[in-house]
């Protein structure tokens, strides 16, 4: 089996600061894989080199078998790639509905034969919206919704894109331990549709709880990666968590 | 059924669904060009130009700086880039018809438009403003320099008597030109407003990051907003050294046309098309009245001291408070 994404000796600095240094990384199709490593570690730049917000000076990003070098991060997006953003960053202007109908609009109807219309788009976005349990305001503002409710919208509108791999970056940081529950479901459920999740997260428990194998960054450099009962136990991961 | 299959035929047809708005701006217009010529006064004719120039120039502004949020004080460049074509033109192929000239002082400044937005839209937010202010004075410098135009001197360009066409006072037939392109110009930004490109300008003006992660061409759709932005302000100015007779670098590049082209649009809101048209119409509308009763310097200030209050106490504009209201 192929990989979905392949991400091989990649590398990214900031001026003299090395960021990412030789980042080796393979996704399956229908896999969960947990990112972890401590602030700092580069977790959120490889994100962003990924889905071609940063650009990486060295090394190749495959996706589904094409080489996604060169490519700007909406051209990404409509090749299958979503994520979702640390900090929510919703389209403050537009509704809930209209904010997952960018995705839609400009992803989805931009791929061959994917085209929705008029009546057909509203459905859809009520769909997304009920997925994750906001179809009831649908009609609000984001500025009307709570934390969590934030954190569903920046999921809906990534899946909205129709994605094969879902990037989900420190979606549960700040919620409550019953939301960070409700969150794992959603994904896992996700999952179970057919979508590829790479979840970013510093709460173990939801770490543990969704992940099939994690990985682990620490300062720029991948340090280990295999299923999670082994890599708690690493001895390397303990140090860099905890120190000696 | 049926209708399903209606509705999917005409949604697939953009054109069609924006025709009955479009008739419905004809039809006003030509019913304000009607009662004009009823009432047969030229001051009139004139006042109506400037009210109907600066429609077309704040909604021009607008979907640039409403529609996408990156505000361009440059109107000026364009606005005179539109202008001097027009003198150009006008010395090279005297009987060339305007109508054609605005064509040509439209895609002109539409390119330049197209240009500024590639060398510029890398910049964010107040960067971009700053760098479009400079354009206009790189644009005037250049016009000052240029002897052809008649440099700091100026232009005069003769306006004909009668009007072509529809005969009558030569204002008329600016007037009624004027007409026309805002029709042009407020159809297509209720269009774009409305389609797949209007959301698109959204996402961009909330944030460029998620628009991007979203799948949105966010380079592309700023280049079409700066090609549209300058190429409409360049054809309203296109008429203008008809209107003037005497166009030199000061009054082609007058402060005026850039406070108000933005005024308008904040003062009336920035959200719809018809924002710019409130705007122009009330500030515009009490300009000329203050011109002929207090004094002609007065009308900047007007626009200033109402675009400060609005953008302190509605925000949103006019639109926004009923808006606010209606829920």
């Amino acid at each position: 089996m192929t990989a979905l994404l392949q991400v091989s000796g990649l590398s990214k600095r900031f001026g003299g600061f090395v960021a990412l240094d030789g980042i080796d990384l393979e996704v399956q199709p229908g896999e969960r894989l947990g990112l972890i490593g401590p602030n700092g570690s580069g977790k959120s730049t490889l994100v962003n080199c990924i889905c071609g917000t940063l650009h990486n000076e060295t090394g190749s990003v495959r996706f589904a078998d094409e080489a996604l070098d060169g490519l700007t991060a909406h051209q990404r997006t409509r090749r299958g790639l979503a994520r979702s953003f640390q900090l929510p960053r919703p389209f403050a202007s537009l509704s809930l509905a209209e904010n997952v109908r960018i995705p839609i609009l400009y992803s989805v109807n931009a791929r061959a034969g994917g085209h929705l219309h008029g009546a057909a788009i509203d459905e859809r976005c009520l769909e997304l919206l009920g997925l994750f349990g906001l179809a009831g305001k649908a009609r609000q503002m984001p500025r009307d919704l709570t934390q969590i409710e934030m954190r569903k919208l920046e999921l809906a509108r990534a899946m909205a894109a129709g994605p094969k791999l879902l990037i989900s970056d420190e979606a549960m940081a700040g919620l409550s331990h019953a939301e960070v529950d409700e969150i794992i479901a959603l994904l896992i459920r996700l999952n179970e549709q057919g979508v590829t999740v790479i979840m970013i997260e510093h709460i173990m428990r939801a770490v543990m709880e969704f992940s099939q194998r994690l990985a682990v960054l620490v300062a720029g450099k991948k340090i280990a990666d295999g299923p999670p009962k082994d890599i708690v136990r690493d001895p390397e991961v303990v140090k860099a968590y905890l120190g000696e | 059924m049926a209708s399903l299959a209606d509705k999917t035929a005409v949604a697939a047809v953009p054109g069609l669904r924006a025709l009955p708005f479009t008739l419905a701006l004809i039809a006003i217009a030509a019913a304000i060009f009607a009662l004009g010529r009823w009432y047969n006064n030229s001051y009139a004719f004139f006042m109506g130009y400037v009210v109907v120039q600066y429609i077309v120039l704040g909604t021009a502004w607008n979907i640039l700086g409403g529609y996408t949020g990156y505000v361009n004080f440059g109107v000026t460049a364009f606005f005179a880039l539109g202008a001097y074509s027009t003198v150009v033109l006008h010395k090279l192929i005297p009987a060339m018809p305007l109508p054609v000239m605005i064509l040509i002082g439209g895609t002109l400044a539409g390119l330049v438009g197209l240009g500024t937005g590639y060398l510029t839209l890398r910049l964010r937010g107040v960067f971009f403003s700053i760098a479009t202010l400079a354009l206009a004075v790189v644009v005037q410098t250049l016009i000052i320099n240029w002897d052809f135009v008649g440099g700091a001197r100026g232009a005069y360009v003769l306006r004909p008597r009668v009007a072509p066409l529809i005969g009558g006072d030569y204002v008329q037939y600016l007037f009624l030109l004027m007409l026309g392109m805002c029709v042009i110009v407020l159809a297509t930004a209720r269009a774009i407003e409305r389609s797949a490109l209007g959301y698109g300008f959204a996402a961009i003006r909330d944030d460029e990051a998620a628009a991007e992660a979203s799948g949105v061409p966010t380079l592309r759709l700023k280049l079409i907003a700066t090609t549209l932005s300058g190429g409409f302000m360049g054809m309203a100015g296109a008429p203008l050294p008809f209107y003037v007779t005497y166009l030199d670098p000061a009054s082609g590049f007058s402060l005026n046309y850039a406070v108000n082209a933005i005024a308008m649009p904040l003062i009336g809101g920035t959200g719809s098309w018809l924002g710019p048209v409130i705007g122009a119409v009330l500030v515009g509308g009490l300009q000329e009245y203050l011109r002929v009763t207090i004094s002609s310097a007065v009308n900047v200030l007007v626009a200033g001291v109402l675009m400060v209050a609005f953008v302190i106490l509605a925000p949103q504009g006019i639109i926004g408070l009923f808006q606010k209201r209606k829920r």
